[in-house]
């Protein structure tokens, strides 16, 4: 089942030079359990079309299928319902809320939803991930590694249908990258949650079953890994 | 809607256990602090000098009659209805005699609870000052100024005849609080109990007298009875109220009023600086945040109630903290000047602790929203790219907001648009020009920052590259110093002019009745009182008997009851070539060597409007049976309150030298002096002697009081400028530990840092001085002339104090705000950010 799908996405912006397209023309799907990395040079368009697709961000043309809707056609309060119904995220700079602890961060997207047994679920969450023990602590108290595990109890904790993930590795050294490496693909695994996940390391993008390649926002390939 | 309620108060106690909202709580704190403690202070001095002024009156409000005013009528039903309570004095003169000696004396009868406000003083000797009683005379008494014992030669302890009554003189009346108001008769008074004045058989019926009812009250309840007996009362009764009893009174209130307000709008308008900066600050810091809660889900409409409904939260606890602070801080004060202060004060008005919480939440309201609508509007895109900012909002939203706001709180302090409407055009065009200047200089540092050494182009360079700030920054300290520089300099103005007003050598004896040829001889024996030579003014008595050749009985125009008083009684014609002190002339000319010489008269304004005269209308007085005609040349406002003679009607020298007329004369005597006036009277006895040293006093007492309110509430303001600054470095800080620990990180010691901070503040500091200096310097101009009616004078000491003190203290300040910044481990900085 498609949870994921891309009809001729554009994105412009205009600069200082005029009129820049980020994202050309780009269409793809992605159906349930799947998991894609996209990759490609510095500026070639990544984190723009992680964002569109995502509903972060809106593209200057073409559509964005997510999980059964239209995104592109909501408002922007209409882009966060279903953010909040079917998305979790993992990034680069973890992006945990320095004044909360860790289980309270992983709280927050419960919360939001005025979901109920809140504490619990975020326990359990932090459990998975490794965590329990650190659950009271503060952002500025966990090390790097730390905090993208928190985070990705956060993004796990919701259940989402699809999980976005942006250079979770990035900020990390190759060991610690690499071990939050497997714990992603392996709650994407258990969870069954679709991936897509943006990276420049391509030892983490070959572990994905689908191989996107951007390059100037272009589409340059799209390989089925396997 | 209950979770999101529930979601923000959860978040509320996170972010606070965080600290995020230290600054901002603390920027509410100390706005509702100063303002309520400004509020409860000047609430508290403000009562006071109602209090002590309504001691002139001896009551609140009083309403005199020349006709009989029964006590239990219908006012007095009103008036206990409301609360009020009520007195009743009737008063009238008639002559005493002893033997073969007679004096003219005021009569007063006193109901019982008279004086309603201030307390009578009663003596057993002639000279003594008097202790204060609670007491009345009791029928067949009566309490004798010393003037009548002295004058008539009885004993303390006598009994007089007052028409067919005989009372028994049981004390010496050493002063009574509305002595003043009754100033026109100089009379001495003898006090009676009001059920003895029947008994007298002086009072028959078109008997001349007046019946006064006196009231007193609280506040909003005489305010109230104040409109309600202006509706009601009849044309022929007079309403007295407090300000309208002395002029002097008067202009002293209203300025210290002025003032009191000038400072409350300075102290709100400087916390809302430090609200609006901390709250920029505070969304700034929050906006990573929101757009991380967008993009797990939450709608624009979630961020922003939950948002507001925080501020909201910090705001009420905030105004809570400020109004408990705010009355601490003036119950010290009032602690500090209890020596200062001679009577107890008043309590402080309820109602300013609600004045503090709307202060709080408008406050909040108006200067927060704008930043706080924009963070609603943060793009969840920035989880992703973290230089994504929301759209700016539009100038109307950021403008009229805080505008609003300001407009609003400014009106629930001071209830004067006139003076907001001032201040808010200032403020525009004070904002505009530093926001320029700040643009100006800014650009300028660019160019400049490669003289010194290290520390000085980084600190230099610093203004430059943090340019928009850095024109907040001088837009804000100068604002603030503006708001400083303004209050020091209007506050010495206003009382350097109150001191001016009533100097110590004011006037505070009058002789009456002085023939010409006593004036030599007098003046020798005041001389050996240590009184310097006085200035004699000629007086002669005469009744208006036409204007423009029609009789006054045959006049058309309708007459005041004042109006018809002038008429009615013989009026003190004077004569001058100059023009009297306290004088000044507001229509027509004085008259000069060649004018002087035909009849003419120069009229006060208070004679002019009450018999509806202008210039040129020809007045037909008669003096001792001879008619003269002048025609009105020139219209005087005269200061009745310098204590000096001063006429309603003056002619040039000529016209009346010939009627047989005396002088009359006023000077200061120092209280040692005082007892050898009692020879004067002895030596003269035809002449008058009045002391009004008691009236100068009041007065003199009140102004002081009120030069300490404006001195003191000035403390307050300056707090508020402090956290100003506080605020403006905080909100930088995050971007100054990171850049600190790169330096650090690069090599540069802590010292070179510091002395970087240091170089950079003082120059924004002394820039935003030097231009608040210039705002402050106008502006004072401005309302000095224009609000207070006061002089002003451009000093070059202004522009020293805000440059150089501007310089110094933000140069401190942000030395030691920004020391933590300089000291953390760079590492830590580094690691954090």
């Amino acid at each position: 089942m498609t949870v994921l799908e891309a009809r001729k996405v554009s994105k412009q912006v205009s600069s200082p030079e005029g009129v820049l397209t980020i994202v050309h023309d780009i269409s793809f799907a992605m159906n349930g359990g799947d998991s894609v990395a996209v990759v490609g040079a510095s500026g070639a368009g990544k984190s723009t079309l992680l964002a569109i697709l995502a509903g972060l961000d809106t593209p200057s043309s073409g559509q964005v299928w997510l999980d059964g809707q239209e995104i592109t056609g909501l408002d922007e309060d209409g882009r966060a319902a279903v953010r909040s119904r079917s998305v979790g995220f993992v990034f680069q700079a973890f992006h945990l809320v320095q004044s909360l602890t860790a289980l309270e961060n992983v709280m927050l997207p419960l919360e939001l939803t005025a979901v109920t047994g809140a504490k619990a679920k975020a326990r359990a969450a932090l459990s998975a991930v490794g965590l329990e023990a650190r659950a009271n602590h503060y952002p500025s108290q966990l090390s790097g590694g730390e905090q993208q595990r928190v985070a990705i109890a956060r993004a796990f904790v919701n259940k989402p249908v699809i999980l976005f993930a942006d250079e979770p590795t990035g900020n990390l050294d190759t060991t610690t990258g690499s071990k939050i490496a497997d714990l992603l693909f392996s709650l994407n695994e258990s969870t069954n949650t679709t991936l897509v996940l943006v990276t420049h390391d391509r030892s983490v993008a070959q572990r994905c079953k689908r191989l996107i390649e951007l390059d100037s926002g272009h589409l340059l390939s799209d390989l089925r890994l396997r | 809607m209950i979770p999101m309620v529930v979601f923000a108060l959860k978040a509320l106690g996170r972010e606070a256990r965080a600290g995020e909202l230290k600054i901002l709580f603390a920027a509410i704190v100390v706005a509702v602090t100063a303002v309520t403690a400004v509020a409860f202070f000047t609430s508290r001095v403000s009562d006071a000098f109602m209090q002590q002024a309504a001691e002139v009156l001896a009551a609140d409000l009083r309403l005199e009659s020349g006709r009989p005013l029964e006590i239990n009528n219908s006012y007095t039903a009103k008036a206990h209805e409301l609360g009020l309570r009520v007195a009743r004095t009737t008063s009238f003169s008639t002559v005493l005699f002893n033997g073969e000696t007679s004096q003219l004396t005021s009569i007063v009868g006193v109901s019982d609870g008279y004086p309603l406000r201030g307390t009578l003083r009663i003596a057993n000797d002639l000279e003594g000052l008097g202790i204060a009683t609670m007491e009345l005379p009791q029928p067949g008494e009566a309490w004798a100024d010393a003037r009548i014992l002295g004058l008539l030669g009885i004993p303390l302890g006598a009994s007089i005849r007052v028409g067919s009554l005989s009372v028994r003189i049981t004390h010496v009346l050493a002063y009574r609080p509305d002595q003043g108001t009754m100033f026109s008769a100089l009379a001495p008074t003898l006090l009676l109990a009001e059920s003895d004045i029947p008994n007298t058989h002086l009072l028959l019926d078109g008997s001349r007298a007046t019946w006064t009812l006196l009231y007193a009250g609280a506040a909003h309840d005489i305010a109230q009875f104040q409109t309600w007996l202006h509706t009601y009362k009849s044309a022929s009764e007079r309403l007295v109220a407090v300000s309208e009893s002395s002029e002097q009174l008067q202009r002293t209130l209203e300025r210290a009023t002025r003032f009191l307000q000038l400072a409350s709008l300075s102290t709100l308008l400087l916390a809302a600086i430090a609200v609006a900066l901390t709250a920029r600050r505070y969304s700034q810091r929050q906006m990573s945040t929101i757009a991380l809660m967008k993009s797990l889900g939450a709608t624009q409409r979630f961020v922003f109630y939950v948002t507001a409904l925080q501020l909201f939260v910090t705001a009420f606890i905030g105004a809570i903290v400020g109004i408990v602070f705010g009355w601490m801080a003036q119950s010290g004060l009032m602690w500090l000047m209890q020596d200062l202060i001679p009577t107890s004060m008043p309590p402080p008005r309820v109602a300013t602790a609600g004045l503090g919480l709307a202060v709080a939440l408008i406050t909040l309201l108006g200067f927060a929203l704008p930043p706080l609508l924009r963070l609603r509007n943060t793009p969840p895109a920035r989880v992703l790219r973290q230089t994504l900012e929301p759209a700016p909002l539009s100038s109307l939203i950021n403008y009229s907001s805080p505008l609003l706001a300001f407009s609003v709180v400014s009106y629930l302090l001071v209830r004067d648009w006139l003076l907001i409407g001032y201040a808010l055009c200032g403020l525009f065009c004070v904002a505009v020009i530093f926001g320029l200047a700040g643009t100006l200089f800014v650009r300028m540092t660019t160019k400049v920052r490669g003289v010194a050494g290290v520390a000085w182009r980084y600190g230099i360079s610093n203004i430059g590259r943090r340019g928009g700030e850095s024109v907040v920054h001088i837009a804000a300290f100068g604002l603030g110093f503006a708001a400083l520089l303004l209050l020091s300099v209007i506050r010495g103005e206003l009382v350097s002019d109150w001191q001016r007003s009533l100097p110590r050598d004011t006037p505070n004896h009058f002789l009456f009745n002085i023939s010409e040829t006593q004036i030599t001889p007098l003046n020798e024996m005041l001389a050996s009182y240590g009184v310097s030579l006085p200035a004699y003014a000629p007086w002669v008595r005469a009744r208006l008997v036409a204007i423009n050749g029609i009789s006054m009985q045959s006049q058309p125009r309708a007459l005041t009851e004042r109006g018809r008083a002038f008429v009615e009684r013989e009026q003190n014609l004077s004569w001058s070539s100059k023009l009297p002190l306290d004088n000044q002339v507001t229509a027509g000319a004085w008259w000069n060597d060649n004018s002087q010489s035909s009849p003419q008269v120069s009229v006060a304004t208070e004679f002019k409007d009450e018999l509806g005269l202008k210039l040129n209308d020809v007045l037909t007085f008669d003096v001792a049976g001879e008619t003269v005609n002048a025609p009105v040349t020139s219209i005087r406002k005269v200061r009745w309150d310098g204590f000096r003679p001063n006429f309603f009607l003056v002619f040039p020298p000529g016209v009346l030298d010939s009627m047989t007329g005396t002088f009359m004369t006023s000077f200061y005597v120092t209280h040692e002096g005082r007892k050898g006036l009692s020879h004067v009277a002895r030596a003269f006895p035809n002449i008058t002697v009045l002391d009004v040293g008691k009236i100068v006093d009041q007065i003199r007492g009140l102004m002081e009081r009120a030069a300490l309110a404006v001195q003191y509430v000035f403390v307050f303001t300056v707090l508020a400028g402090v956290m100003v600054l506080l605020s403006a470095l905080e909100g930088s800080r995050d971007a100054r530990l990171y850049e600190a620990a790169i330096v650090r990180a690069l090599g540069a010691s802590r010292r070179t840092l510091l002395t970087a901070v240091a170089v950079e503040f003082a120059v924004i500091g002394a820039l935003a001085g030097v231009l608040a200096a210039g705002a402050a310097g106008i502006a004072g101009w401005f309302i000095a002339k224009h609000l207070l009616g006061v002089a002003y004078h451009f000093s070059g000491a202004l522009w020293i104090l805000g440059g150089g003190g501007g310089g110094l203290l933000v140069g401190m300040i942000g030395l030691l705000a920004t020391r933590s910044v300089v000291s953390s481990p760079p590492s830590m900085a580094l690691r954090g950010h």
